[in-house]
């Protein structure tokens, strides 16, 4: 069992943050890793990117939206309660490097994945603009830590709320024009990231991505995790999660991404009907 | 002699009662449902306990087969599961999926002239009567050794030697990636083929006596080999299976609906999909399924389409019926479930609709041509012969590759050119010190038995090593 030892509700209780008891893991998590949780005996393997690891304490982070059924078991668990089953690290660790002036481009809970490598990438030397985005002002996540992380935070919302009104791209795109920027790191919905991509495959800037197609083993067994990289099959689970964004087939991805949407529904709403009653 | 040979022929192999076809291919229930004591001892009867018995020369790790058949003439059942383990620590799971028809039964002189002594279902008998029953002394655990042994993998051949190693009086830890033990017992074989318990048992008696055994532990990642060595273990045994899906490398196979077999039994058998919403891991559940391959993965898959509601399930394959190369009792349970075969065609290309779910599958139909090495007539494509099957669902079992994940992390371990790892045929012995391997990891996709039979000998090895050394 793996108890949490810490919850907090960030964005208006859309998204939580844990911090659970995981020793083994702590010791061993390098940034762009992800872990695989299972709260209950008949719950679903969900992968979740590690936003923070604490080897000493032996405790890791894990920052998730509540989208449907397993999101909304785990939102019910409370602090002192235990997940069933955490596996991993899992996935391949991001290559960090020194390049020079780097731009770090983060939307919803994708912010929470990007801040890890965020903070590698500066730490090592890089110049660090950071971008991040959210539909408003009470949607945003982890201000303050990407403002440590980054050299410079621009921040927009899709409402004008706070910041730049309008998407990350719009900001992306001025930064490009006017910075010599050596790389870029995309993380967040689909959408964005093949929208981001658009923009820096115009600037010739190579970007990284981080995807999350449909996992159940995560480790290389069952090619449910399947991408489509520079025409290639790759597994997002062993060879990923991060790829060369101008390589992804992000359409290929979105369709993938619904593949259960149906039975997605049926058991969200079988599960809340179940805490109504 | 002549004579008692003669009455001996006479008695009918007993026949094993089933779910009816109809029934069971909407359930996943087991389909044959075990037999009585009394006929349990009519079919011992019938073995006229050879001095040279050709049923063990056919068994891969060489069980006294007329030994135990004769205890259970003599309804001494905890006497007769005794003789099995000797041999075989698994004989409830060996009793159901082991390819008898090719092996024991294939072997036996009574199937010369008659229907072979019904080995398996004996075996399978007096394992279940011992599950029930608990009477049989379990066998005694040595001295402690303060050796510390570290298995990978809790498939059949690690939990042999997680088995054998722990009553030579080792301590032992099993680490599996998985959240639940078993490896393809679990996640592969279907439960109306095997049932979970019967498994689940099988680790719990291991835990019982001793066994530590760690899941959600995927060495190569949350542990390397050095960090086990660090940590204490004298010896490491790797039985990681060949768990990396095959696929076809023809367009549209990344459509929504187009599965591996172990992405299609994994949902359903580990997960337990097919009690989904219940469960919370979903599956697609097609209504015309098609699965490529004729093993028994294919098998398995194209069974548990029909269970989950399919209303055709159509197994493709591209050579004929006569180079199948499931067990016998699997196509012959597909067949009467409803399991329609698509003999020599080859898949070509996937098609989907607007929104990337597959509709079509489009083959080639194939012709026999000369013999290959492999002494099977080589499938040739017959031009211009392709056609079209409606699908939603479409599963490609046509067989599993190793998984680089531990080997490639790991350094010292010498690979063959398909990635398996290269051990020692007799002793399991890998290029690494102290670490063996056994099972599919080194053979390439096998049986449940020869993975038990590697896990044996590493098992001898091991001892040996940590008794005198490398
Ligand atoms: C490597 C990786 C890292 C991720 N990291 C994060 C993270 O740090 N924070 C975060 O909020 N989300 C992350 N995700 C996405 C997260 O796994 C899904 O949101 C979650 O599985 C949804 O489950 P659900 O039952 O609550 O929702 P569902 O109703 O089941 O599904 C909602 C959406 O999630 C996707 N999804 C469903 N099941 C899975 C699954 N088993 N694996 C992956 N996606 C699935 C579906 O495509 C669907 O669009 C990550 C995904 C991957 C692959
Ligand atoms: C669907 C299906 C049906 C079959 N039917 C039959 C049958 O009827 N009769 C028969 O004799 N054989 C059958 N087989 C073949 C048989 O199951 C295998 O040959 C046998 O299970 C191999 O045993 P193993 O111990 O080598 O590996 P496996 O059973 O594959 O077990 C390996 C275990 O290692 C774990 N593992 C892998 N990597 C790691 C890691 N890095 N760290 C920790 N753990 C890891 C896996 O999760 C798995 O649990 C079937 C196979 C399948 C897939
Ligand atoms: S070959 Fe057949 S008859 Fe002879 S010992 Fe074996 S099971 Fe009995
Ligand atoms: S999740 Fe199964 S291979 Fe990636």
């Amino acid at each position: 069992m793996f108890k949490i030892i810490k919850r907090q509700e960030m964005a208006e209780g859309t998204v939580i943050l844990n911090e659970i008891e995981a020793p083994l893991i702590a010791r061993k998590a390098l940034p762009g890793q992800f872990v695989i949780i299972k709260a209950t005996e008949t719950g679903e393997r969900i992968p979740l990117t590690m936003a923070d690891t604490d080897p000493e304490n032996g405790t890791i982070t894990i920052i998730y939206m509540v989208v449907g059924k397993s999101t909304a078991i785990f939102r019910d668990l409370k602090e002192g309660d235990s997940y069933m089953d955490v596996i991993g690290p899992l996935g391949a660790a991001t290559h960090l490097e020194k390049v020079g002036k780097v731009v770090c481009v983060g939307g919803g809970t994708g912010v929470a994945v990007l801040h890890p490598i965020a903070r590698g990438l500066k730490e090592i030397g890089n110049d660090v603009t950071s971008i991040i985005g959210s539909r408003n002002k009470d949607l945003l996540i982890l201000e303050n830590k990407m403002k440590i992380a980054s050299t410079k935070l621009h921040i927009c919302t899709d409402d004008g709320s706070y910041g730049h009104h309008g998407f990350v791209t719009e900001v992306l795109k001025d930064i490009l024009e006017k910075e010599d920027i050596k790389m870029a790191v995309a993380i967040g919905p689909v959408p964005m990231m093949k929208a981001a991509c658009a923009v820096t495959k115009e600037y010739n800037v190579k970007t990284l991505v981080s995807l999350n197609p449909i996992m159940i083993d995560g480790t290389g067994m069952c090619g449910g995790c399947r991408v489509s990289v520079g025409g290639e099959t790759k597994f997002a689970c062993v060879d990923g999660p991060e790829f060369d964004g101008h390589k992804v087939n992000f359409d290929e991805l979105i369709l993938r991404l619904r593949a259960y949407d149906i039975e997605e529904k049926k058991s969200y709403d079988h599960y809340c009907n179940l805490q109504k009653a | 002699m002549a004579d008692k040979k003669v009455k001996k022929e006479k008695i009918a192999r007993q026949v094993m009662p089933e779910q009816e076809a109809a029934v069971r291919a909407k359930n996943f229930e087991e389909v044959p449902m075990g037999q009585s004591l009394e006929t349990a001892i009519i079919e011992a009867s019938r073995c006229i306990q050879c001095k040279k018995p050709a049923c063990v020369e056919g068994c891969p790790v060489g069980v006294d087969i007329p030994g135990f058949i004769k205890l259970i003439q003599e309804e001494r059942m905890s006497d007769a599961i005794s003789k099995i383990w000797e041999k075989n620590s698994l004989p409830a799971v060996c009793g159901r999926v082991c390819p008898q028809e090719i092996q024991c039964e294939g072997n036996c002189i009574i199937g010369k002239k008659g229907e072979p002594v019904a080995i398996g279902n004996l075996e399978r008998f007096v394992a279940d009567y011992e599950r029930k029953k608990k009477s049989a002394d379990k066998p005694k655990k040595a001295a402690a050794t303060g050796k510390k042994v570290a298995v990978v993998g809790s498939g059949p051949s690690g939990l042999t030697v997680a088995s054998d190693l722990i009553l030579k009086g080792h301590e032992v830890t099993i680490f599996e990636a998985f959240h639940k033990p078993g490896g393809v017992l679990v996640y592969g074989i279907p439960e109306f083929r095997l049932p979970k318990e019967i498994v689940f048992s099988e680790v719990a008696g291991l835990e019982e006596i001793g066994v530590n055994v760690m899941c959600n532990a995927v060495i190569g990642r949350s542990m390397t080999l050095e960090e086990l060595f660090a940590d204490g273990f004298d010896a490491i045994y790797l039985g990681v299976g060949a768990g990396l899906p095959t696929f076809l490398n023809i367009p549209g196979e990344n459509l929504t609906g187009v599965f591996s077999a172990n992405e299609y039994l994994t949902r359903s058998n580990l997960m337990k999909a097919y009690l989904f919403p219940e469960y919370d891991t979903p599956v697609i559940k097609g209504k015309n399924v098609i699965t490529l391959g004729a093993g028994n993965v294919a098998m398995d898959s194209a069974r548990t389409a029909l269970r989950l509601g399919a209303k055709t399930s159509r197994i493709v394959y591209r050579r004929t019926m006569d180079e199948v190369p499931a067990r016998g009792a699997e196509v012959h349970h597909a067949e009467e479930e409803g399991v329609k075969f698509f003999f020599l065609t080859s898949p070509v290309k996937f098609s989907g609709d607007e929104n990337g779910r597959l509709t079509t599958m489009t083959g080639l139909k194939m012709k026999l041509g000369e013999p290959d090495a492999s002494g099977r007539r080589r499938p040739l494509p017959i031009e211009g012969s392709e056609f079209d099957l409606e699908c939603d669902l479409a599963i490609i079992a046509v067989g599993a590759g190793a998984n680089p994940l531990l080997t490639k992390s790991t350094e010292g371990l010498e690979l063959n050119k398909w990635g398996y790892i290269v051990a020692d045929e007799k002793n399991g012995k890998t290029s690494k010190k102290a670490v063996w391997a056994g099972g599919d990891i080194v053979t390439g996709s096998a049986t449940v038995i020869l993975a038990m039979g590697a896990g044996r000998q590493a098992a001898d090895s091991i001892h040996e090593y940590l008794s005198i050394g490398w």
